[in-house]
């Protein structure tokens, strides 16, 4: 079925290397994914995995140490022109996980919501930039009389609103949403899962959804890449992910999930992984390998021979 | 549970009660509670931020802001180990009344182990401080009883780790350690406030499995306070359900999860994802909580709640009984109110779960 997916994002072959003190650490080791239009796909793994790293290096906050990311075929790291970047800038927007430190709270919402239009002047003059944020706010469910506001005078599920309607407001074709929901109780929680999901009804957007709640994750993507030490170690369609978890890694963080069920809950073993233990890669490279239903999964190729054979049983 | 028909009450709350002060106006956020907590249980509070929980654990820690005080009530500790073996806590006014209860009786480990340590001391020369303070013994002694505590807690080669400092620590390991702080006094009570909200999936599972080991063990009284009903289905006995600073149910966790009474209850369990279907907008709980610096009249959920009745608007309902364990603040739950079955998705839980449930900890799944 991916054949007939356009490609909007693709990470080919990224490695992300912080130097600290003359010591080096690869925080991503040589990733290659592609994102199609339209869709959901969501990074998960525990922290350090380096999910929120390939999220910032796609809009370049962090720098790429190798490989190179293409956004509709065209190369949108290292050094770009003067217009290109601009356009990357508008066209691929960021929601962060705390919306109280990704505002600016000297600003009112009205500046905050605009300042992307000012940098990039979207706005033919004042009435049509009142226009277009009037609709950024009655997208995202909030009232003209906010506007004059500042953010500390929001509840944590009122600015994350905000965060969404600046970044609405650019008329991007793909958000990176980090965390956006992680801050948040779950009452508001749902409706701001229901905003994003509705903006992608409406406009065909494209998301990264970057989290660590797989429950939430579940319901909310159509792909799922696992991630560990900076490596991808599975990539498959959300249900086929939950019901043939292949990677032990992916094993682990699935079955630690809390199930809100106290008769299920009490009872479950959990599944550790041990690296040490589970794998030998002393005589073979281990690599990224299809094992069929669209399905990655990182292994030596004895151990892709059992995952295949575990799949199709 | 039945057990705690045999169990002793440790800690009893009646009608209590918490103002703050804010810039001159007064904001009630506990609106009369009363609750016992049993010797050697796990109870769960949970509700939405801005519910109380926080605010009623810390009424029994000793750790209100200064601007807040119990305007009413009374906190009753019984333990037989203290001169008096029935102290009313809301008696406590110096600093120094409370350090004989706090950390000694009753500790709380919070949600994030690095602000909860002292970043540029050791862990060993922080734990050493806690035990020479509370069992008044010498530093040889003092080093041997952490080191032995830091291996309960599962710290490896705890000698060699003794002299690191918090940032050498990951996140699970450092909670840890503040367990380990907060049990070298041999509390009664442990308040675990929302305890594994920043630590990743794999760690939560161990540091929930650790707390519940080392209570077996030790035999201490568990609060926990979590908005996550995962983990309220993985450790507690008992639950406890907050809304705008009132228990509005409280029951076995069974009771809570397969017979919930309450409409904010219903809602609560709604919102989870797992019940969500897929292309499909999630359940949210309209509107917000109500502002409690007002006086509030009649029930504090009634304008968010579809099954609200006229009565709702005017009395505030009183806590029926359900069963010897379960009680909820509900009109519904009134002989004259009608009958009003809880909604689809949540009924047959455990049946809904168990259809979605996948063990992989098993070969074949």
């Amino acid at each position: 079925m991916e054949e007939n997916k356009k490609v909007l994002l693709s990470v080919e072959n990224l490695d992300v290397v912080f130097k600290q003190n003359g010591n080096e650490f690869k925080a991503i080791d040589n990733v290659s994914f592609n994102v199609y239009e339209g869709e959901t796909l969501a990074l998960v793994g525990e922290s350090g995995s380096g999910k929120t790293t390939i999220g910032r290096a796609i809009v370049r906050i962090n720098p790429c140490t190798n490989g190179a990311i293409y956004y509709r075929g065209e190369k949108i790291s290292g050094k770009l022109s003067h217009e290109k970047d601009r356009e990357v800038v508008r066209k691929i927007q960021m929601i962060f996980q705390d919306p109280a430190a990704s505002l600016n709270e000297r600003a009112t919402i009205e500046y905050i919501i605009s300042e992307g239009l000012y940098n990039f002047h979207l706005y033919e003059n004042e009435e049509d930039r009142m226009a277009k944020i009037n609709r950024a706010i009655d997208d995202v469910g909030l009232l003209p009389e906010h506007l004059t506001r500042y953010p500390h005078e929001f509840s944590g599920g009122q600015r994350q609103r905000v965060g969404i309607a600046r970044s609405i407001v650019m008329e991007p074709e793909f958000i990176i949403a980090d965390e956006p929901i992680s801050a948040l109780d779950v009452s508001i929680r749902a409706q701001v899962l229901n905003l994003l999901k509705k903006f992608q009804r409406e406009r065909g957007l494209t998301y990264l959804f970057i989290a660590h709640d797989l429950s939430v994750v579940r319901f909310i993507s159509d792909r799922i890449i696992v991630l560990y030490k900076g490596r991808i170690m599975e990539v498959a369609e959300t249900e086929e992910l939950f019901h043939h978890p292949m990677h032990p890694y992916t094993r682990s963080l699935l079955s630690a999930i809390p199930i809100p069920d106290p008769l299920i809950e009490k009872k479950k073993k959990t599944f550790v992984y041990d690296p040490e233990k589970m794998h030998d890669y002393s005589k073979e490279e281990p690599a990224l390998a299809d094992i069929g239903h669209g399905h990655l999964v990182f292994g030596s190729p004895s151990e892709i021979e059992k995952y295949k054979a575990k799949r199709e049983r | 549970m039945s057990e705690n028909a045999k169990r002793d009450v440790l800690l009893s709350l009646k009608d209590v009660e918490v103002k703050f002060n804010v810039r001159g106006r007064y904001l009630t956020a506990i609106r009369g509670v009363s609750l016992d907590i049993y010797d050697g249980e796990s109870l769960a509070i949970v509700g939405e931020s801005g519910s109380g929980k926080s605010v009623l654990t810390k009424t029994f820690s000793g750790m209100l802001d200064s601007n807040g005080t119990i305007s009413a009530g009374s906190i009753t500790l019984y333990d037989k180990a203290l001169s008096d073996s029935e102290i009313d806590l809301t008696n406590l006014k110096k600093a120094s009344e409370w350090q004989k209860i706090r950390g000694r009786r009753i500790a709380t480990v919070f949600q994030d182990p690095m602000t909860s340590l002292n970043p540029i001391l050791t862990i060993g020369k922080q734990m050493c401080m806690v035990i020479e303070k509370h069992q008044r013994c010498s530093g040889e002694e003092a080093k041997a009883r952490a080191i032995d505590i830091m291996r309960k807690v599962g710290i490896d080669n705890p000698e060699k780790r003794f002299d690191d400092y918090p940032f050498m620590y990951s996140g699970g390991m450092r909670q840890r350690i503040v367990i380990a702080i907060a049990l070298s006094c041999r509390p009664k009570i442990l308040i675990c406030d929302e305890p594994t909200t920043a630590l990743d999936v794999t760690i939560q599972t161990q540091i929930l499995d650790l707390i519940k080991e080392l209570q077996r063990e030790l035999d201490f009284t568990v609060v926990y306070i979590t908005h996550d009903l995962g983990v309220v289905a993985n450790v507690a006995e008992r639950v406890a359900v907050l809304y705008a600073g009132q228990i509005v149910e409280i029951g076995t966790v069974e009771e809570i999860f397969f017979d919930p009474r309450h409409p904010y209850t219903w809602a609560l369990l709604s919102s989870l994802p797992q019940l969500s279907v897929k292309g499909e907008d999630m359940y949210s709980i309209a509107g917000t909580p109500p502002s409690l610096y007002n006086k509030i009249t009649g029930d504090a959920f009634a304008p968010r709640n579809k099954y609200a009745m006229a009565i709702d608007t005017v009395a505030e309902p009183p806590m029926f009984k359900v069963s010897e364990t379960h009680y909820a603040k509900t009109w519904l739950l009134d002989p004259r109110a009608p009958k009003v079955e809880p909604p689809e998705n949540i009924r047959n839980l455990h049946e809904k779960m168990l259809a979605g449930y996948v063990d992989y900890s098993e070969e074949d799944y």
